[in-house]
């Protein structure tokens, strides 16, 4: 059963001047991750704000667990949770505060939600900090807690908008935990990420999405089966550019990819090591001495560059 | 409903926990009114003569009261359009609560906190020499008027907040209107003084209307307002009542409105 279903959202801003989502459709199956992966401005937000019941599309339709987000919004309300981008919590108040008061605004009586508050404290290790102000919180421990705010009424589907971005790695580490322990009990989860280990190390599924379309989806795996096996990847000093990448399409037959601020020029090869050889004897025959050579699985990164034709990151940065 | 009001409420016990673990806050915005209650009974209180037993004290209180309660419309608008630029606004959105407890919840809070200014003001003003002169009962309807306005302006206060989404920039902008507004106004000295066409923006100001419904409650005679016969100086509680009315039947449905597409 599809838990959540959305089909043929259409969302334009400033009077149709931008177009957030054209004509985006996609499910996850119940007890399943998803992963929206893409840039910044591919749509990401703009999908869960619409699933959310934040946003109305233009056109299209979406429901979640079975109910229609546009035509009955409350009654998605209450099996639904959600954790943005910012820890939208009230940073003056502490964890304690905070939980209690969005127990008691689910309507669980004033013991209950007490109840809650320090379960969840407890099972998001806050509870040393439970009486401390947010502002005092370091930044993962605020997404763990606007994370356990979402948890309250354990929600049928969760969403979770880009729950790492700008937390440090460590943080980001702790917070892939927990989503871990959350998927083991079952819950529904869209994702969305601009970070393609992300997806990667917590999705079953992967949606990729650009300009507001999904534009490939699959497991990680069937994903990079798409851009085909390993890549080779050559990095060499700047005057050795030119004659490396004519040595590299010669003989993996594809068009290279030059990374010129790393100096890198990479491209697929379907026979492995022996490739990685002939490149080598190829490059000392023309007398370049590569400063570092490899042989690589394909990436995320490389599912989107041959996807987009650009690269996550990049955009992701502008 | 009735979840709609316990949510509500909910939103402004969570105002009042604020004031309680940052209670500088609170501090500062009861000192502020006492500070002006003290600047201008010594300052101007000598040099204003006002005709009337008691001195400038006496028309000077009903003015402080409604400009402290306007001031308090920058506090909603910046604490509002901080809860939106935190998303917080977003995680409210999105929980089974009724769309109106959020800025209900939080005119009501403000109200409370307005009632503590106006006990500390009210005791400041008492030590300095102000003593109204009429019924407890008509006193008490006094306070109760300058709740209600500054609960209609609130609404206001909400109204900025989400247009402008920006705490600092909506703060100064409330500033920008309110400081005019309580100055050209019979709430510190004659309107007789200024310009001819000033006086009628004076005579019309609902801060002036509210200032003289006030000085008539406690007991005084309007003379600061009273530059013509006309409808708010002859009638000022009758015209307060109608500019708060206003003020809500506009902003209510539009703050409303503004909330529940504040995404869109």
């Amino acid at each position: 059963m599809k838990s959540v279903i959305a089909q043929h959202l259409v969302k334009t801003y400033r009077d149709g001047e931008v177009k957030a989502l054209d004509d985006l459709s996609l499910d996850v199956e119940e007890g399943t991750v998803l992963s929206v992966l893409g840039p910044n401005g591919a749509g990401k937000t703009t999908t869960v704000r619409i699933l959310a019941t934040l946003l109305k599309p233009d056109s299209g339709s979406a429901s979640v667990a079975g109910i229609d987000v546009i035509k009955h919004p409350d009654k998605v309300r209450e099996l639904i949770g959600l954790s943005g981008q910012y820890a939208a919590v009230d940073e003056t108040l502490t964890g304690w505060d905070n939980l209690v008061m969005f127990g008691r605004l689910y309507h669980l009586g004033k013991q209950a939600s007490i109840k809650r508050a320090e379960d969840l404290l407890e099972r998001f290790s806050l509870t040393d900090s439970a009486r401390r102000p947010i502002k005092t919180y370091s930044g993962g421990m605020r997404r763990r807690l606007d994370l356990a705010a979402s948890l309250i009424v354990q929600p049928k589907v969760l969403f979770l908008d880009e729950p790492t971005t700008g937390l440090d790695p460590r943080g980001r580490q702790e917070m892939w935990g927990v989503i871990e322990e959350l998927v083991k009990g079952g819950v529904t989860l869209l994702l969305t990420t601009q970070y393609l280990e992300e997806a990667d190390q917590l999705a079953d599924e992967i949606a990729v999405i650009d300009h507001g379309k999904v534009i490939a989806r699959g497991t990680s795996d069937a994903l990079k089966s798409q851009v085909g096996g390993e890549r080779l990847e050559v990095i060499v000093d700047a005057a050795h550019i030119a004659p490396t990448t004519a040595i590299i399409e010669k003989i993996s037959g594809q068009k290279a990819h030059l990374d010129e601020a790393l100096r890198k020029i990479s491209a697929p090869v379907s026979t492995g090591s022996l490739a990685l050889m002939d490149v080598l004897r190829a490059l000392d025959d023309a007398k370049i001495h590569p400063l570092d050579i490899a042989l690589k699985r394909p990436s995320l990164d490389d599912v989107f560059m041959s996807l987009t034709g650009h690269a996550a990151e990049e955009e992701a940065k502008a | 409903m009735k979840n709609a009001i316990a949510d509500a409420l909910i939103i402004t016990k969570r105002q009042l926990l604020q004031l309680a673990r940052v209670p500088e806050v609170l501090i500062f915005s009861t000192i502020q009114p006492v500070m002006f209650v003290l600047l201008f009974r010594f300052v101007f209180g000598g040099s204003i003569s006002t005709g009337q037993p008691g001195g400038y004290v006496q028309l000077l209180m009903p003015g402080i009261f409604v400009q402290t309660v306007a001031f308090t419309l920058a506090a909603t608008a910046s604490g509002l359009a901080e809860d939106m630029k935190k998303g917080l606004i977003d995680r409210f959105r999105s929980l089974p609560i009724a769309r109106s407890a959020l800025v209900v919840g939080r005119t009501l809070g403000d109200s409370l906190l307005n009632i503590l200014v106006l006990v500390v003001m009210a005791a400041a003003g008492f030590a300095v020499g102000w003593r109204p002169t009429a019924s407890v009962l008509s006193v008490f309807s006094a306070f109760v008027f300058l709740l209600l306005f500054g609960y209609a302006l609130s609404w206001t206060g909400i109204y900025a907040g989400l247009a402008v989404r920006d705490a600092r920039t909506v703060q100064n902008v409330s500033f920008l209107i309110t400081f005019p507004m309580t100055f050209l106004s019979n709430a510190f000295a004659p309107t007789t003084g200024m310009p001819k066409a000033l006086q009628y923006v004076a005579e019309w100001n609902p801060v002036s209307t509210m200032v003289a419904a006030c000085r008539q409650l406690f007991g005084l005679e309007n003379q600061f307002g009273a530059t013509a016969n006309s409808f708010p100086s002859q009638h000022p509680l009758t015209t307060s009542i109608f500019y708060m009315i206003l003020i809500m039947v506009i902003f209510i449905p539009l703050s409303v409105r503004k909330y529940k597409n504040s995404s869109n």
